[in-house]
């Protein structure tokens, strides 16, 4: 008897050396990733403080740093983004509704869903290209906003349809099943028993998107071809830049003075991100609290 | 002596015949036929997996929504025969109102699952007085009128269920299925629910499906025993007042069941 508590007791001590070894792997791995971070927005920070200032935000691009702002492209950014939502959000939403609720489970269904997976992990400089020869040349809408709203809704719409539609699987059957006993139809189930359980799971994945699109430099660089503006756009067939097009290029100029100028549109940049996954989570929660409780 | 030699003949609001169902290729029901009588309780009772809740699934066609299924004979509710052609489900479903084994309400408030229902039939009366009316007669009223607003959530489970019932009877329907409606709860909350039972069917037809012998015997006038053979298919093995069953039981099988000499 005594003897096999001992045993155990060996065993026990080193499973739970085992245990911390594993424990310290998984803290170094968060270090790491930590580090890059924190790296990264110390540099940008030291860079770029000085040069946030309103003349930055609300100056048109200039030669001369000093009198230099991304106004058109921050406006640019944000038109571009609500066209983008625009477009993407209803047939995101339209799109994994009829996938994850009416369509027969077979295999054309499943080879979509495979290739939505696939889709999100396309480079977006393919879809800057694609974009370039169907909407600016193909359909001959230019250079313009359209466009360009057209190119970031391809490549962020699988994101909303796997997000949307992971929302959607995860309202439980019974609420479905619940509906049709009460004599709903299919859309009125879908409509008042699975949307309004998903929809906390649907803004996170339409925040998500909007700010990946938000970020992309890669397309914007094939639809807008790094073009100096000095006006805002004001219809959608207008030409426009973006911010991360005008970060680049005053990365790409030789004088330091453009490279302060650019970690300070990164921080603008980094501030609008973090502000979008803000308002992703505060909805978020409030949705949840409503639904879960 | 038996109930059966009653004078008034007992009206049949449901009729069952010859129904056999099958999952794809599998058949989980053969042929069965019976006939519910209403404003009574009809217990379903049977080894699991003997078909007992498909049949009872039968009657409000949510069989529909499995893929592949397919339905054999003809269930006559008041003189329609629910799976004809020209009957819509969706209109069974609101005359056929059911109860699943684990409450399920919605995430919503106490007041907006009752409504579920009204709203999706597109009631144009007074939700209010409905409401309270379903949470009356679902013996729910007096702990809840003065937390109609919160979320369901915050219920305990046996008064998630008694809200489910609720849920279904604000529509009026004429029929409320349970699929083992006290399975998920404790002894205290399954005598609400007996008891409930016992007063609903006053103004409700009532079929339940149960594992527990012992709550079919105390809630239910009338008892189909389902078994299912070899291929696991289910047949009716035996359909009486629920006296007959329990105290005379004609097959063997049923005894064998109701005594627990069955494995």
């Amino acid at each position: 008897m005594s003897t096999n508590l001992k045993l155990n007791q060996n065993n026990l001590s080193r499973r739970k050396f085992i245990g911390i070894i594993f424990l310290t792997f998984c803290l170094l791995g968060v270090l790491v990733a930590m580090m890059g971070l924190i790296s990264l927005l110390i540099q940008v920070i030291l860079q770029g403080y000085e040069w946030v200032t309103p003349n930055l935000i609300f100056n048109y691009p200039s030669r001369h740093p000093e009198q230099a702002g991304l106004w058109s492209a921050l406006i640019g950014t944000l038109y571009m983004m609500g066209l983008t939502a625009l477009i993407t959000v209803p047939v995101g939403i339209g799109a994994a509704i009829y996938l994850e609720e009416y369509a027969p489970k077979n295999w054309i269904t499943s080879f979509i869903e495979i290739n939505t997976s696939n889709l999100a992990g396309v480079p977006s400089i393919v879809y800057g290209l694609l974009g370039l020869s169907i909407f600016v040349y193909f359909l001959k809408l230019e250079r313009s906003i359209l466009a360009g709203s057209l190119t970031m809704s391809l490549l962020i719409l699988p994101v909303l349809i796997l997000a949307s539609r992971e929302a959607i699987k995860a309202v439980p059957s019974a609420h479905r099943e619940a509906a049709f006993a009460l004599g709903g139809d299919k859309w009125q189930v879908v409509k008042m028993a699975v949307l309004p359980t998903a929809l906390p799971g649907i803004l996170t994945g339409i925040i998500l998107a909007l700010s990946r699109a938000i970020g992309e430099a890669a397309p914007m660089v094939a639809i807008t071809a790094l073009v100096y503006i000095t006006f805002i756009p004001v219809t959608p067939m207008d030409r426009f830049t973006v911010m991360p097009i005008q970060i680049f290029n005053w990365v790409s100029r030789p004088q330091d003075d453009f490279r302060g100028l650019a970690a300070g549109g990164i921080i603008i940049l980094l501030l609008l991100l973090l502000s979008m996954n803000s308002i992703a989570v505060i909805l978020r929660n409030k949705f949840q609290k409503r639904s879960e409780e | 002596m038996t109930i059966n030699n009653e004078q008034n003949q007992p009206k049949n609001i449901l009729k069952v015949k010859d129904l056999s169902f099958y999952y794809g290729d599998f058949q989980a029901l053969k042929d069965v036929s019976l006939d519910i009588e209403a404003n009574k309780v009809t217990a379903l009772i049977g080894p699991s997996g003997c078909g007992k809740s498909t049949l009872l699934r039968c009657f409000n066609r949510m069989n529909d929504l499995f893929p592949n299924a397919k339905v054999q004979g003809q269930i006559i509710f008041n003189d329609i025969d629910i799976y004809s052609q020209s009957i819509d489900p969706v209109l069974i479903r609101s005359k056929v109102g059911m109860v699943f084994q684990k409450p399920n309400p919605f995430p919503k408030s106490i007041y907006d699952n009752v409504a579920f229902g009204l709203r999706i039939n597109g009631f144009a009366g007074n939700y209010d007085e409905e409401i309270e009316r379903a949470l009356v007669q679902s013996a729910l009223w007096d702990e809840v009128k003065d937390r109609l607003k919160d979320n369901a959530f915050s219920l305990s489970g046996g008064q998630q269920q008694r809200l489910c019932i609720a849920r279904a009877l604000a529509i009026r329907p004429d029929v409320i299925l349970l699929d083992e409606p006290t399975s998920a709860l404790d002894p205290i909350a399954t005598v609400k629910i007996e008891d409930l039972i016992n007063v609903l069917k006053k103004d409700y037809t009532i079929i339940i499906v149960t594992h527990n012998m012992q709550q079919a015997a105390r809630v239910s006038d009338k008892t189909a025993f389902l078994l299912s053979g070899e291929d696991r298919c289910g047949v009716l093995v035996e359909y009486d007042y629920t006296q007959n069953i329990f105290s005379n039981p004609k097959m063997k099988q049923t005894e064998d069941y109701i005594t627990g000499r069955f494995s």
